[in-house]
């Protein structure tokens, strides 16, 4: 039981790092319509700013000036590239976001090198928090969890109660009304667009020190976060924190528990084959549970789309 | 105007000469290794290593056949199987007859049974697999051939010095393996079962493979291996499988060793830092602490000014080219593989730099050598990553596996 508890809070803070990431995506989604491919590799300049500024001023400074820089790169990212390429369609935007990527990642290599970068959690968060079924939770840990949960309640307030949230939302469904009221509708996209980039940043400054700053950090999760935007509904901040989590429990319970494809062919009244090894169906036998764990998520993507296509809290026509 | 004009000829005569000399005339050898992409890293590295020992081990001692350069050519495969037999065939293509590769067994798999089916359809075009790293036994048992050398001790041989160390810490009682789920990582986990229960009364608590490079946060991993109660763990890992994993077990409050084989350099001794010390325990034919030699420490020196970003991690890249050279100069061509091949079968080289001898065992084509074992220790005097932490050599094995079976049936041409 407690190694269970233990486990739930490791996937929440899993899940809760992958809600950083999927949320700055769907808001972008939401607003603009296009998928930004290139958002995980945000998401990496996020940590080696991070990890730069940490080199001389600590972990805290870069925690306050990683993101915003990434901001401003998101921003002229819209107001220079997308906003040129946009007049073509959706396609097009979504291959400059491709190569944009691909872009980034060969500058993060050229600029840091290939090898892992040592960039550390803060001595002061660097100690055991609490001891559970003689496991450890890291003080550094129950801070990422808190800091996802702010950025969630910051961003539900402003889009929801907020004037900023009204306009953001109205330009959302009726752009062509909000800027004859006199609003700025392409200044809102590159707001929003900045700020989306932004949060992929924040959640590299604050994962970058537990999941390791590397050049393969985006490859390594940028496809699972697409999957939380999908299976939560594309374009609800919502559907994008639930799924989240689900995902976050469902890889790190399926890691937890060395459940074996045996015990449930035995269980339908199957017999164990004398030499598993030379078995036709060896592969079938010797399956667990932690070895398909990773898949999970994309099983659950591709069931989602088929039943449900909108996703779990999108709505029909987005 | 004679004088001039001879001159002139003369001039233009040693021109042609020297460019000849110095551009057709070096012995080729293609480097098939991720280039580019997340996993560059180990395949950069590599080059660097290779491009320095054979400018200042071979060429600037005079290169072979009295006169001829190495020249080292980098191939991206991507870290992938199909691209890497692709690269193969562009590089024969380019009249290149020795093809350098190692990180993943599972393309070295692809590499040498791609050279087996081309030697034997291209009597005059063969060349020779050189493989300075990858690890799988199988290379060197019911994959063996008579084109491929592997110049690192097999993942069997290293399990073995690894256990011998084991078998001496009466306070392993019980044992954890994870590892990669792929050729290597099975080899691993096999080879630690059969030594284990061959030289020691530990007991096995868990021995289980995860997806390759696909599990981003280890933690659940961790909080199993805690739960089971193991002393130690022994992994295969390498990259970043192996630094989430150490990095989840410090954090997860683990305490005891961790036997690797590659949890050092591309930036994990960097990270570990403080925390690896006592805990990362790694198996090798590598580590300088102490300096093998003083001629070592003035090569490390000229290495250290080429590439200060990098580490000189793998002293068998010297063992494979000074042996190749040799076998080139003995069989007195570099043309003819066969000949080269059979000159390298049976060798001993005996190297001053490294202060060790390498026996490259005909029957399977494994070379044998000292294998260490190594602490992530501060007290060093080369480290990794720049980091002031490396590997300090705790134990040796001398000639590791010398007499160790192989089911290899070589058929010679």
């Amino acid at each position: 039981m407690d190694l269970f508890v233990i486990n739930f809070l490791d996937g929440l803070i899993y899940g809760l790092l992958l809600f950083m990431l999927s949320s700055g995506l769907t808001l972008i989604f939401s607003m603009m319509g296009v998928l930004n491919l290139a958002h995980s590799a945000f998401f990496m300049l996020g940590a080696y700013f991070a990890y730069q500024i940490s080199l001389y001023l600590g972990f805290w400074v870069g925690l306050l000036v990683a993101p915003p820089i990434v901001t401003v790169l998101g921003a002229l990212v819209e107001r220079y590239g997308l906003r040129q390429v946009h007049q073509y369609g959706h396609v097009p935007e979504l291959i400059f976001t491709f190569g944009l990527y691909f872009v980034i990642e060969e500058l993060v290599q050229y600029i840091w090198g290939k090898n892992f970068v040592e960039y550390r959690a803060p001595e002061s968060l660097d100690f055991v928090a609490f001891t559970l079924a003689g496991g450890s939770i890291q003080a550094y840990k129950v801070f990422m969890l808190l800091c996802s949960v702010a950025i969630f309640l910051g961003l539900y307030y402003v889009l929801a109660r907020t004037r900023v949230g009204m306009i953001i939302q109205a330009s959302l469904s009726y752009p062509k009304t909000v800027e004859s009221l006199g609003h700025n509708v392409p200044l809102v996209f590159m707001g929003v667009f900045g700020v989306g980039t932004g949060l992929a940043g924040v959640a590299g400054v604050i994962a970058g020190p537990t999941l390791q700053t590397y050049p393969g950090m985006a490859f390594a999760l940028g496809s699972i976060v697409f999957v939380c935007v999908v299976v939560g509904g594309l374009g609800s901040l919502f559907g994008a924190f639930v799924a989240s989590l689900i995902i976050g429990w469902m890889k790190t319970f399926a890691a937890a528990y060395n459940v074996g494809a045996a015990e449930i062919l035995m269980y339908f009244g199957f017999e164990y084959p004398d030499n598993v090894y030379y078995h036709p169906w060896r592969d079938l036998w010797t399956l667990t549970l932690p070895q398909i764990g990773p898949l999970l998520p994309y099983l659950l993507l591709v069931l989602i789309l088929i039943f449900r296509p909108y996703g779990l809290f999108g709505r029909r026509d987005a | 105007m004679k004088l001039f004009k001879k001159i002139a000829s003369f001039v233009l005569a040693s021109g042609v000469f020297f460019c000849s000399s110095t551009f057709a005339d070096t012995v080729k050898i293609a480097f098939i290794e991720p280039l580019s992409g997340p996993y560059a890293a180990s395949g950069s590295q590599g080059l660097a290593q290779f491009k320095f020992v054979a400018e200042d081990q071979i060429n600037k001692k005079g290169g072979v056949l009295g006169g001829k350069n190495f020249e080292i050519i980098g191939f991206d495969n991507k870290l992938s199987a199909k691209e890497a037999v692709i690269q193969v065939e562009v590089a024969i293509d380019q009249g290149i007859r020795f093809i350098a590769q190692g990180n993943s067994s599972g393309i070295a798999n692809a590499i040498t049974d791609h050279v087996k089916k081309h030697n034997k359809r291209n009597p005059d075009k063969r060349v020779l697999f050189i493989n300075y790293s990858a690890v799988d036994p199988a290379l060197t048992n019911d994959k063996c051939n008579f084109w491929h050398f592997r110049f690192d001790a097999n993942a069997d041989n290293k399990m073995d010095a690894i256990t011998d160390v084991i078998a001496g810490q009466p306070d392993i009682k019980k044992m954890y393996l994870i590892g990669q789920d792929y050729s290597f990582g099975k080899a691993v986990a096999a080879a630690a079962e059969k030594y284990l229960a061959e030289k020691t009364s530990v007991e096995i608590v868990g021995n289980e493979l995860h997806p390759i490079s696909k599990v981003q946060d280890f933690t659940p991993y961790a909080r199993k291996i805690m739960a089971s109660g193991a002393d130690a763990v022994i992994t295969g890992n390498w990259g970043a499988d192996m630094l989430n994993l150490g990095k989840s077990l410090t954090e997860a409050g683990y305490k005891g060793p961790i036997y690797c084989y590659y949890c050092f350099g591309v930036g994990i001794t960097s990270v570990f830092g403080e925390k690896g010390v006592g805990m990362l325990k790694a198996v090798g034919e590598g580590f300088h602490n102490p300096a093998p030699s003083d001629e070592f420490r003035q090569f490390h020196k000229r290495f250290k000014a080429k590439y200060p970003d990098n580490d000189f991690d793998q002293p068998r890249v010297i063992n494979a080219l000074s042996m190749l050279a040799l076998a080139i100069d003995k069989a007195g061509t570099a043309d003819d593989v066969v000949a080269v091949a059979k000159a390298l079968e049976g060798m001993t080289f005996d190297s001053k730099l490294l202060n060790t001898k390498v026996y490259m065992r005909p029957q399977d084509h494994q070379a044998i050598q000292n294998l260490h074992i190594g602490d992530h220790s501060a007290d060093v005097e080369f480290d990794m990553d720049n980091s002031g932490y490396g590997m300090k050599i705790f134990k040796t094995v001398e000639m590791a596996s010398m007499d160790s079976p192989t089911t290899c049936k070589m058929k010679r041409p």
